[in-house]
């Protein structure tokens, strides 16, 4: 289109998904290109869109303020945020937030490799917005969406590139994920009707 | 044959290549004359054949040639191709002011269907054309930038002005998503007050008009997203106000209160970031004008998505 870059679409994923998502890959070698984590069902993210519940903030950072923000999915898993100097308004919306809150977050996965050999994936935010129930409601349903068709496209006879790197770095059964879906789903009807 | 009718072939066949070989009307004439009136050949097939010589000499294809209509008579929806020789119906819907001397005047026509930028250039020597009035534009070329279509008045272009009006067609697309991202230039802004420039003020600057007092104006240029497309969106004052509930009025008492304008992008950013809308208008460039949207409240279809899982 433009001679700016195309912009990355927010991908859809469930925090288990997205927690599995170690394996991070550019597609060239220039300094400035974007790095992709490679989702488990075979698709690459370089943003993400999550609604979830924000359970807990924290400051983290031992001389600047360094903040946490744990939110969690319908399955009880969670998303890890993290937001320091360079994301102010991520970082204050942290910091004036009280949980339990219903948020949403545009961001960047970021991979960090612990001590001990883990790959912990988190998000780093270019926004964080307090929303309603109904707003996450329909993430939920547009996130177990997003997944099921990731799942048939990994199954298919014909996998894109991204479906055959994913089979290749990763052992994790995509089964997982469309339970994840399914249970995502069913949490919702279980507290339904919430309309009034 | 008279002499006459001959040079009015001449003058005729001059004009459709008049752009691409450098010929006089004489040359013209003199080898249709030759053809007639010494060879007795009849007019039409002199014509034929030193259109054709023209045609080799030019490295054309006939269905390049202009004018003698035979072109198809086109709905703007239906312009798919570039460099097609196309007849139009249309309403001049905008005039734009031209950027360059080679333009005399670029801007967009539109039929039922929708519409299309069109360009005229300054050497075709056209009539003028108004906004607002419906002519029968007839082989006019279509051209291709950036995946989006147009078309071009040329020379060989006749202008019919028709006594009618068209309802055109807002060609508006449809879009639903997560609105995922504000971008810089959204909230209060100030616009250069001279007539019909309207450009957005950086730093109380106008990129064309300099140093200027701007008026004030809202507007949002947002991002939607549904996980599968991206789609850039403008909310004109209008529509900022009723999505945000931030009046035009509200949002300079907000900023003059802060001494800042951004106070305004800041809480628009907290009332509208992160929800679910679907959007309706046309697309201009990049953007879709968002001339008709709503909220996505209700619960979206959890029971056909299970079902969907659970067959799999």
């Amino acid at each position: 289109m433009s001679s700016t870059p195309t912009r990355e679409i927010a991908r859809r994923v469930f925090a288990q998904e997205f927690n599995d998502a170690t394996y991070t890959f550019k597609e060239s070698d220039d300094d400035r290109a974007p790095v992709y984590v490679l989702l488990p069902t075979g698709q690459r993210a370089n943003r993400v869109f999550v609604v979830g519940t924000l359970t807990e903030t924290d400051d983290v950072g031992e001389e600047a303020e360094y903040w946490q923000g744990r939110i969690v999915d319908p399955n009880g898993d969670t998303f890890f945020t993290y937001a320091g100097q360079y994301q102010p308004d991520a970082a204050s919306m942290l910091r004036d937030l009280e949980p339990p809150e219903y948020v949403a977050v545009v961001g960047k996965p970021r991979t960090y490799e612990t001590d001990d050999g883990n790959v912990n994936v988190s998000i780093r935010p270019e926004s964080i917005t307090a929303v309603d129930e109904t707003t996450r409601d329909r993430w939920v349903v547009e996130t177990a969406e997003r997944t099921l068709e990731r799942i048939q496209a990994f199954e298919t006879e014909t996998p894109d590139e991204y479906v055959q790197m994913a089979r290749e770095e990763y052992d994790l059964p995509v089964e997982n994920y469309r339970r994840s879906a399914v249970s995502a789903l069913g949490k919702l009807q279980e507290t339904a009707p919430s309309a009034d | 044959m008279t002499e006459t009718d001959l040079r009015t072939h001449a003058v005729d066949v001059h004009e459709q290549f008049s752009d691409r070989l450098n010929i006089t009307v004489d040359e013209v004439y003199d080898r249709l004359d030759t053809l007639v009136n010494e060879y007795k050949v009849p007019t039409t097939e002199a014509r034929r054949s030193v259109i054709n010589t023209y045609l080799d000499e030019a490295g054309m294809e006939r269905e390049e040639l202009s004018g003698g209509g035979g072109n198809e008579q086109k709905a703007i929806v239906d312009i798919d191709r570039e460099e097609e020789w196309i007849d139009l119906t249309a309403k001049v819907v905008e005039l734009w002011e031209p950027r360059s001397d080679a333009v005399a005047q670029v801007g967009l026509l539109g039929d039922e269907t929708g519409t299309v930028k069109f360009t005229k250039w300054s050497k075709s020597d056209l009539p003028e054309l108004e906004e607002g009035g419906v002519y029968e534009l007839n082989n006019v070329v279509t051209d291709e930038y950036q995946g989006r279509y147009s078309v071009k008045l040329n020379r060989t272009t006749t202008i019919e002005a028709l006594d009618e009006d068209i309802e055109v067609g807002d060609d508006a697309v449809e879009i639903e998503g997560a609105l995922v991202d504000i971008q810089s230039g959204s909230g209060l802004i100030k616009r250069c007050p001279v007539e019909d420039c309207t450009r957005v003020l950086q730093n109380g600057r106008c990129s064309e008009h300099g140093e200027v007092d701007g008026e004030f104006d809202l507007r949002i240029k947002g991002v939607i997203d549904d996980g599968e497309s991206v789609h850039e969106v403008i909310f004109n004052r209008e529509a900022t106000e009723e999505l945000t509930g931030i009046t035009l009025e509200k949002a300079q008492e907000m900023a003059m209160d802060a001494l800042d304008t951004s106070v305004v992008a800041d809480q628009m950013h907290e009332k509208i970031l992160g929800r679910y809308y679907s959007i309706t208008g046309p697309t201009l460039g990049r953007y879709v004008l968002a001339n008709e949207f709503e909220e996505q409240g209700g619960p979206a279809d959890a029971e056909a998505i299970l079902i969907k899982a659970r067959s799999m």
